[in-house]
């Protein structure tokens, strides 16, 4: 008996001794969920370029703002993608990702989409701007923008909306707060939200179009809007300055912003950085898009809209709104 | 009397092998598996004014009340299923019997998206009850199941049913039976299942988030306002609203073990 497990132990802990004497690099890459898929795709082709040969991953995905936490409580990470920017702001503060992250010609950024309106079949209640969430009877869904920080997208379309109707800044928070009396349900993350929409629940579902898509392509019943008046979603990418692998994070970062790979993102819902990449590809462009910086940039709006005491947000839920 | 109680030696008079050793392995396996975790989670906590939000307090009390329910309408339902399954025979029994501790074995979150597939707008029953404090009931009267059937059963198992023809020979009807023989003997053990689905009703995330729609001052359950501060960096918010939890389920514990103790008194 002794002898078997001697042996099995032996069989276990070679391959183990093996790895660890070849020059193999192994990569981690910290990331939220949704484009975990994309991912896998992504790393299995940067594999056949010359650049990450014998280049290994290992991955780990959940929400956002966990996984930023994770890395600034000591997860070991070299990459790490997450879906908005504060996420990695936080990291930079703790001094785990370089100061100048975002100063490249893509300001740090890897993947673009879209808040869109996902509705009912043939759009019954004709939902097609942010003022349309107001009708009588209109049951919206949100993600919780305190549990869900990718939410805080779409909290920030709608204000952002109201101000490109003509709405004066305290106007387009009062906007908010009437649109919030909509909100029938506050999921804690996005997919969540999905569920509870096929589930049967409310008009309106906002959401981000590379979400949409991934829903039709797993065969979901989901049709979409996009409002003409929207946010531009801007999915942030850094290498942390504690990788003991820099130049091959690095080379798989560089990677990330090729065409092909774009092409990549792109098939699987995202707007790519890289314009050429989006070539046969339906991301119909809007009017009056805007970025986060039409808004204030994310700083002045964490404080002002999602401080969980004072923020904007923390007294329309305080209010009773929803 | 109760029949168990009174078949072994009063606690006191028991020995243990090596009584220092026991007490000394409990109190150290304690200290390292709950109290430490607990006081970690006391020295984080601050941002006290923030449990005292409006918001706070109006998911503490639905959650508090909702388990309080969930406790009550188990204490009965259990013990009925517990009396069943060992009193009555049935086509079936072994199955039933393994179906109690089905919702032990699901993750909660299956079963939120179960009960919302049942309970939703689509409900194939036509019952439509999610996203109101009744899909909340149902969901958490669904996870906390077992823990009275599970209590009560091995009591009900080894009750002597001889005290019970005794009563009846003596002239007391089957209500009377129940109330004066039996009920004082599997009391305490329902108390312990009371206790235990109190408790986990009120820690409840996985099976609720799905299915309540989380508006806060109506459908938000106090584990759900603690992952949002979690969630907008106010760790310390949580783990003050967290401690306050405790706090109070600690005193409902230790209420129902008053109650327990009561109801044994004549046992020791």
């Amino acid at each position: 008996m002794r002898r078997i497990s001697l042996a099995l132990l032996v069989a276990l802990l070679l391959p183990a001794l093996a790895a660890g004497a070849s020059k193999d690099t192994k990569l981690t890459l910290v990331a939220y969920s949704t484009p975990k898929d994309a991912y896998g795709q992504l790393i299995s082709s940067f594999q056949k370029t010359g650049a990450g040969n014998g280049v290994s991953f290992s991955q780990s995905y959940g929400a956002s703002g966990e996984q930023s936490r994770a890395v600034a409580a000591g997860l070991d990470a070299d990459i790490v993608a997450f879906s908005l920017e504060p996420d990695i702001t936080s990291l930079v503060q703790k001094k785990l990702v370089a100061k100048n992250w975002n100063k490249d010609k893509f300001h740090g950024m890897v993947t673009r989409s879209v808040v869109v309106f996902i509705v009912r079949d043939g759009n019954p209640k004709k939902l097609k701007t942010w003022n349309d969430l107001l009708k009588p009877g209109v049951q919206v869904i949100t993600p919780n923008p305190f549990t869900s920080g990718g939410a805080r997208w779409n909290v920030m379309a709608a204000y952002g909306g109201a101000l490109r109707s003509g709405k004066t800044p305290k106007q387009a928070v009062d906007y908010l707060g009437k649109m919030w009396k909509h909100v029938v349900s506050q999921p804690t993350s996005a997919r969540e939200g999905l569920v509870q929409f096929l589930a049967g629940r409310g008009d309106v579902f906002l959401a981000y179009e590379n979400e949409a898509i991934f829903a039709q392509k797993k065969g979901q019943p989901v049709q979409f809007v996009i409002p003409k008046a929207t946010i531009l979603i801007e999915n942030p990418v850094a290498v942390t300055s504690t990788s003991k692998h820099k130049t091959e994070a690095n080379a798989f970062v560089k990677f990330l912003r090729t065409a092909p790979a774009q092409r990549i993102f792109a098939e699987n819902g995202y707007r790519p950085v890289v314009a050429s990449a989006a070539k046969g590809f339906n991301f119909p462009t809007r009017p009056q898009l805007f970025t986060i910086k039409y808004v204030g940039g994310w700083a002045k709006v964490e404080k002002r809209f999602f401080d969980p005491h004072t923020g904007v947000m923390a007294k329309i839920q305080g209010s009773g709104g929803g | 009397m109760a029949a168990r109680a009174a078949a072994l030696p009063s606690p006191k008079a028991r020995r243990s092998p090596a009584p220092g050793l026991a007490v000394g392995l409990s109190t150290l396996y304690l200290s390292v598996i709950v109290l430490l975790p607990l006081a970690a989670l006391s020295w984080h906590a601050h941002g006290w004014e923030a449990i005292a939000s409006a918001q706070a307090v109006s998911s503490l009390k639905l959650t508090l009340g909702v388990s309080m329910v969930v406790a009550l309408v188990n204490a009965v339902a259990g013990t009925v299923i517990a009396w069943t399954l060992v009193r009555d025979r049935f086509v079936g029994q072994g199955f039933v019997n393994a179906l109690v501790d089905l919702p032990f074995a699901l993750p909660t979150i299956v079963a939120g998206l179960t009960l919302l597939a049942l309970y939703g707008p689509k409900s194939p029953t036509g019952v439509n009850i999610a996203f109101t404090r009744w899909a909340i009931l149902v969901a958490l009267l669904f996870v906390t199941l077992p823990f009275v059937v599970r209590t009560v059963q091995p009591v009900l198992l080894e009750l002597d049913t001889e005290m019970e023809d005794a009563a009846a020979s003596l002239g007391a009807g089957r209500l009377a039976t129940f109330r004066r023989v039996i009920l004082p003997n599997i009391l305490p053990a329902i108390l312990s299942g009371v206790a235990l689905a109190f408790a986990r009703a009120v820690g409840e995330f996985g099976s609720v988030v799905l299915i309540s729609g989380n508006l806060p001052f109506k459908t938000e359950v106090v584990s759900v306002y603690v992952f949002g501060r979690i969630e907008s960096g106010d760790a310390g918010g949580a783990a003050a609203a967290s401690v306050v939890i405790l706090a109070i389920s600690f005193a409902v514990l230790l209420a129902i073990g008053g109650c327990r103790r009561w109801v044994t008194r004549h046992d020791r």
